[in-house]
């Protein structure tokens, strides 16, 4: 296995362009584990931790662009322009893995337990890749087509992801059977962005991909239409309940070693209920 | 291949293997085995070190990517002739039982406090809940961090 | 053995002593990283061991084919079982397990080949190089299933480990109320965090030094030097660092493995598991199935007790006799009940073996008896520390096995002192990260009930049924440049729990000396017995004080051959030449198990009660223990400190049986072999504990100490379950709790129906 340490975006991009059999290792938190067990080799990894333009983080303008290597450690220091965010940072792994864990690296692997993904997809957020031959933004939910499958071609980078920042009226859930550093059983990302008169919902742990709970986000604008957005009504149980539905018919979960099906479309009906009644009190 | 690096305050190089860890360089190549090996995928917190001042679980770095990196282990914060006051705190407080985690445990107390000089109990919990122990119930460990809290780090 | 009561040696004030609590002699070693565990071991020309494991729970091997693996570079030696040099099996109560499957394999892991080479990754190449054709057979994965007729076998005598038969007054007594049920304890691994290591040392006179975290040196000498074809002097067993154990290091792993490779290449091999091979290569607690039925008056005082337990063995027997020997002697609890019929059987399957865990057998057993008490206390309309109270053992009352309680037995007072100390002040939070989900952020109380629960249970210290338990220390007190110095030298094994604090403190007490050291534990002394059955602080304490009180006595001699008293002329005076004494320490002799098990079986037993209050999650099904109150009998605190170490540290491990570590098998393959999936409890999971430690001195024990490590795992399980119960309404008759169950009340059933107390033989499709 050869090991490049990468100084620059355009030369760790030039040696992925060189290297067809070549894989990015940033935290390590995902690609480690798979050598460490011999599962899996690469014959050649490129080291793109030490890219300065990889760690920078923009807040302005009602935009937010969160570089690849940006850990999440970082996401609970520092302003990233969504709540929802910082509650999944907090839920990943532990301290250790905080401090190495990178948004790229979440990105990169594109498990449908990672944590940060349910929020990208409810924020709408774009995925920006890089190769030698120029950027191209895409859309999360277009980006991630399986469990760690993705659109990203072997020479290019996830650089960074964007979105519109959405306000605080945001909650991340994640349910899993122990209090700390536990991959989720399910998870759920909810938006209630006033300003656009959006709702999203995104799940996670609940199906090949993260899912849109689309029903559930029309349902949920509706709801909102009706008390009025920003008002900060909580809508009836009736309606939560509803609305919890509509996202456990949205998921399409297996049974594993983790949980089962029929729990994680509970507990994602209940996460949905709750999430929805904070999030319009912090509208 | 050739890793060379800032360890425990000096200068070290030593051969290792493209695909090893942090971990298996550190215990196998420079023979500091006070990073313990318990599960070699970053869910049990007792290969804990600092790079570049980061805690991290050594078992999830690259080696050769550690290259010129500063790293510090259990063994480089114990000072000269002595201990380093939250190994002592450990020792004090009944925190220590088969020790395999403790060394880790030693290394990400002592970045939480270096962080937070007062944490609360909460704070403690949260902040050491990536390193598992398996004899103490972690009772004494709680109550190590809070002796080892008092005043020490300001 | 009779032992004179302790006297100071001198007038000076030791420190150190019994009933106080100084630092452990290894702790600052450890906080430093300096302290070397077996893995951390090394030797100039080592080579590393790796193991070829089977991928099938049950098949016939019909060719194995090394060539490859052989002629890759680096790898010094591969061996199979057609290269071993002897045919002896090995075992820890049965010798029925092959040093590497020769013909076929019954579980999913079991060895097959080993490989030496020059580091690990050429060993893990050369393993994975070995072409091993099987020819799968039926897994027997069902242990009920097993026990009935025309079950296929694992092994040729029929698939019973051991069977007991508890059979005590009228056993077919009737009550007036009645309560019954199915429960279920799942397999819990030990998950020590020091993986299997040993570093194995060819020596000049063709044996080999073993150095290995284990617990237990002296039997694995019986075993390994059979398997090699050596003589025991020829293999030396020297204790390396050990990084938690909990049973898990009882049986053999890597010991034979590790020397055979040596003696082969004539080089020193390490072996070192990683953790996912750990899981595969010690055995685990045992899975429990049990049916229960319990009769009692109308004011809650039992009538009879009628249980059938069966408990999964896996392939092989490890100590699965002695398991189901305390799992149905215990079965009834520590109450008072006149009538009882158990009937507990260790099956045979082609699952993971199963072996020695903290407070094997009564683990199950109390889960399912303290389910069975709440039902009781709800029938009757008392409350659970009521039920316990009106029923729990008091001295002079049997158990069921017809077994008096000498010493202490306070069950009601341990169940009174729990329930008096004080419940959590705050009320229920609304910070998610305190609260069920943690820092899921799952909850700021939506959904969130809390409620507490009981449990007590009890268990048997040191070893039971007629096994002739010793513990040997050898004293040395002699004088050097600095003054008089002990050094105490058993074959006791610190796993962690603290014996080496107890064995200085006992020696200080007994000489009223500060200097004391502790030799490296090794087979050059005689044997200390496990480091299990909580009975260490009895039998090692009572070795070294027995030892040491012979020390005294030439001590006496000594002065009084020169007119002089001891106290006067002082130590350095009397120690011209050396003392050296070493003792072999026997407690009271048990009684072997008979046909219906009434016998004085065990030597002593030990008593504790918890209270456990939980959050509860209604809606996402999640708990969290909030607060967990113990009250434990110890005889006397050696350590106190230590003590509470125990304490909290059982309790932990019954948190986590109680609502997160589970083994999770299908068709006998261990789906969760890693710490992602295999959860253990963090430090945000573990609520504090409140401890009201008992001392009331057993007349047995030394200074009255009867061991601690097992209670705190015995009963803290099914308190917190109970708490569970309380707050959901959930009948729960399963550990671990999954949120699945909370959230729609599943039961667990096996599918079988069995007449509580019958033969599992009998049982029918339900």
């Amino acid at each position: 296995m050869d090991v490049e340490i990468a100084r620059t975006l355009d030369g760790a991009l030039a040696y992925l362009a060189s290297r067809p059999d070549a894989e990015p290792i940033a935290g390590g938190t995902d690609l480690m584990v798979e050598m460490n067990f011999g599962r899996h080799r690469p014959k050649a990894v490129v080291a793109i931790d030490r890219i300065d333009e990889l760690r920078e983080l923009l807040v302005a303008h009602g935009r937010v662009r969160m570089s690849a290597g940006v850990t999440y450690a970082r996401m609970l220091r520092e302003e990233i322009g969504s709540p929802a965010m910082r509650q999944a940072a907090r839920t990943v792994g532990s301290p250790q893995i905080r401090n190495a864990g990178t948004i790229g690296g979440n990105l990169g692997t594109c498990s449908p337990a990672g944590d940060t993904l349910p929020v990208l997809a409810a924020l709408d957020a774009s995925v920006v890749l890089r190769s030698a031959s120029g950027d191209r933004r895409v859309p999360f939910t277009q980006y991630m087509t399986g469990p760690k499958k993705t659109i990203r071609r072997h020479d290019e980078l996830v650089v960074a992801v964007e979105w519109n920042d959405a306000g605080d009226a945001q909650v991340f859930m994640k349910a899993g059977t122990r209090n700390a550093m536990v991959i989720a059983v399910a998870s759920l990302a909810l938006v209630v962005d006033g300003r656009r008169s959006r709702v999203g919902i995104a799940l996670g742990s609940s199906g090949p991909t993260i899912i849109r709970a689309t029903e559930a986000e029309r349902f949920g604008e509706g709801l909102m239409d009706e008390t009025g957005w920003g008002r900060r009504r909580v809508p009836s149980d009736a309606a939560l309940a509803e609305l919890g539905s509509r996202v456990a018919a949205a998921a399409r979960p297996i049974d594993d070693v983790r949980g089962t099906a029929a729990y994680r479309r509970h507990v994602l009906s209940v996460m949905a209920r709750r999430a929805f009644a904070r999030a319009v009190l912090l509208a | 291949m050739k890793l060379s690096l800032r360890l425990n305050g000096a200068d070290r190089t030593a051969d290792v293997a493209p695909h090893e860890s942090l971990l298996t360089a550190l215990r196998e190549r420079f023979v500091l085995p006070g990073s313990k090996n318990a599960c070699d995928q970053g869910e049990c917190g007792s290969c804990s070190v600092l790079l570049d001042g980061e805690l991290v679980c050594s078992c999830l770095v690259l080696a050769a990517a550690a290259e010129g990196r500063e790293v510090r282990t259990a063994e480089g914060l114990t000072p000269d002739g002595g201990l380093h006051p939250v190994q002592r705190a450990f020792v004090e407080a009944g925190a220590v039982q088969c020790g395999f985690c403790t060394p880790g445990l030693i290394v990400a107390a002592d970045a939480l406090l270096r962080a937070e000089p007062e944490p609360t109990v909460a704070e403690i919990r949260e902040a050491l809940a990536g390193n598992i122990c398996r004899c103490t119930g972690y009772g004494r460990i709680v109550d190590a961090v809070q002796r080892a809290s008092k005043g020490i780090y300001e | 053995m009779t032992l004179a009561p302790p006297r100071p040696g001198t007038l000076v004030k030791v420190r150190g002593v019994i009933g106080e609590s100084p630092q452990r002699p290894d702790a600052a070693d450890k906080v430093k990283g300096e302290f070397a565990y077996a893995s951390d071991l090394r030797a100039d020309g080592m080579l590393v061991g790796s193991t070829l494991r089977s991928p099938h729970a049950h098949a016939r091997i019909r060719s194995i084919d090394v060539s490859k693996a052989r002629a890759m570079p680096g790898v010094r030696a591969v061996l199979t079982a057609a290269d071993l040099p002897t045919r002896e099996l090995i075992g820890l109560m049965k010798l029925d397990q092959p040093v590497l499957a020769r013909d076929v394999v019954c579980y999913v892991g079991e060895p097959v080949a080993l490989v030496a080479a020059d580091d690990v990754d050429r060993a893990v190449a050369a393993a994975k190089a070995i072409a091993v054709d099987y020819e799968p057979l039926a897994p027997v994965s069902d242990p009920v299933a097993a026990l009935r007729p025309g079950a296929l076998q694992v092994h040729e005598k029929g698939n019973i480990i051991d069977s007991v038969r508890v059979v005590h007054g009228d056993v077919r007594a009737t009550a007036d109320v009645v309560v019954s049920g199915e429960y279920e304890v799942a397999m819990q691994d030990q998950a020590a965090l020091g993986p299997e290591a040993g570093l194995a040392i060819p020596d000049e006179d063709g044996g080999v030094t073993l150095h290995v975290a284990t617990q237990w040196l002296h039997e694995d000498l019986r075993q390994i030097a059979p398997a090699l074809g050596l003589p025991e002097r020829k293999v030396r067993l020297v204790l390396a660092g050990v990084g938690g154990a909990f049973g898990a290091r009882e049986d053999i792993s890597l010991q034979v493995h590790c020397c055979l490779l040596a003696l082969a290449t004539k080089r020193p091999v390490r072996m070192s598991y990683g953790r996912e091979e750990s899981f595969f290569g010690h055995v685990h607690r045992h899975p429990a199935r049990m049916w229960y039925e319990h009769g009692a008056t109308k004011d809650g005082r039992l009538v009879y007790v009628r249980a059938t337990v069966v408990l999964d063995g896996g392939a092989y027997a490890s100590s699965s006799p002695a398991v189901v020997a305390n799992a149905s002697c215990f079965a009834a609890g520590p109450y008072r009940v006149a009538n009882a019929l158990v009937h507990g059987v260790a099956a045979y399957t082609t699952n993971p073996p199963a072996g020695a865990m903290r407070g094997f057998g009564a683990v199950q057993t109390c889960f399912a008896y303290e389910a069975q008490m709440d039902k009781l206390a709800a029938a009757c309309g008392l409350d659970p520390v009521e039920i316990r109270v009106r029923n729990g053992l008091r001295e002079g009352d049997a158990i069921i096995t017809s077994q008096p309680m000498v010493g202490s037995a306070p069950v009601a007072e341990i169940v009174r002192r729990c329930a008096d100390l004080p419940l959590p002040a705050e009320r229920i939070p609304t910070d998610p990260l305190l609260l069920p989900g943690g820092t899921g952020n799952l909850t700021a109380g939506e959904g969130v009930v809390r409620a507490t629960g009981y449990a007590a249970g009890f268990k048997n210290v040191c070893y039971s049924h007629g096994f002739d338990d010793s513990t040997t220390a050898r004293v040395r007190l002699m004088r050097d440049a600095r003054g008089p110095i002990a050094r105490v030298h058993t074959a006791a094994a610190e796993v962690g729990q603290g014996v080496v604090s107890v064995m200085l403190q006992v020696t200080r007490t007994e000489l009223g000396l500060e200097r004391v050291e502790l030799d490296t534990p090794d087979t050059s002394v005689g044997s200390a017995g496990s480091s299990s059955a909580s009975r260490l602080t009895w039998m090692a304490g009572g070795a070294v004080q027995a030892a040491c009180r012979e020390v005294v006595v030439e001590l006496d001699r000594r002065a009084a051959a020169r007119g002089v008293s001891r106290r006067d002329v002082g130590l350095p005076a009397l120690l011209d030449e050396p003392i050296d004494r070493t003792v072999t320490y026997r407690h009271r002799p048990t009684e072997a198990l008979n046909e219906t098990t009434q016998n004085h079986g065990h030597v002593a037993f030990l008593f504790a009660a918890h209270r456990a209050t939980v959050d509860v999650d209604l809606g996402t099904g999640l708990v969290r223990v909030v607060q967990v109150a113990t009250a434990q009998d110890v005889g006397k605190a050696i350590n106190p400190l230590a003590v509470i170490g125990q304490l909290e540290g059982g309790i932990a491990q019954g948190l986590g049986l109680a609502v997160m570590e589970e083994i999770q098998l299908k068709d006998g393959r261990v789906r969760n072999p890693s710490f992602t999936d295999y959860l253990l409890p963090t430090i945000l999971d573990m609520p504090p504990v409140l401890c009201d430690v008992i001392e009331h001195p057993h007349p047995d024990a030394p200074y009255g100490a009867k061991g601690v490590g097992e209670p705190p795992t015995i009963s803290s399980t099914p308190a917190i379950v109970a708490a569970i119960r309380a707050a959901t309404g959930k009948a729960l008759n399963r550990v671990p709790v999954r949120p699945d169950d909370i959230v729609f009340g599943n039961e667990s059933r096996s599918g079988w129906r069995i007449a509580p107390g019958a033969d599992p033989a009998t049982a029918e499709r339900a």
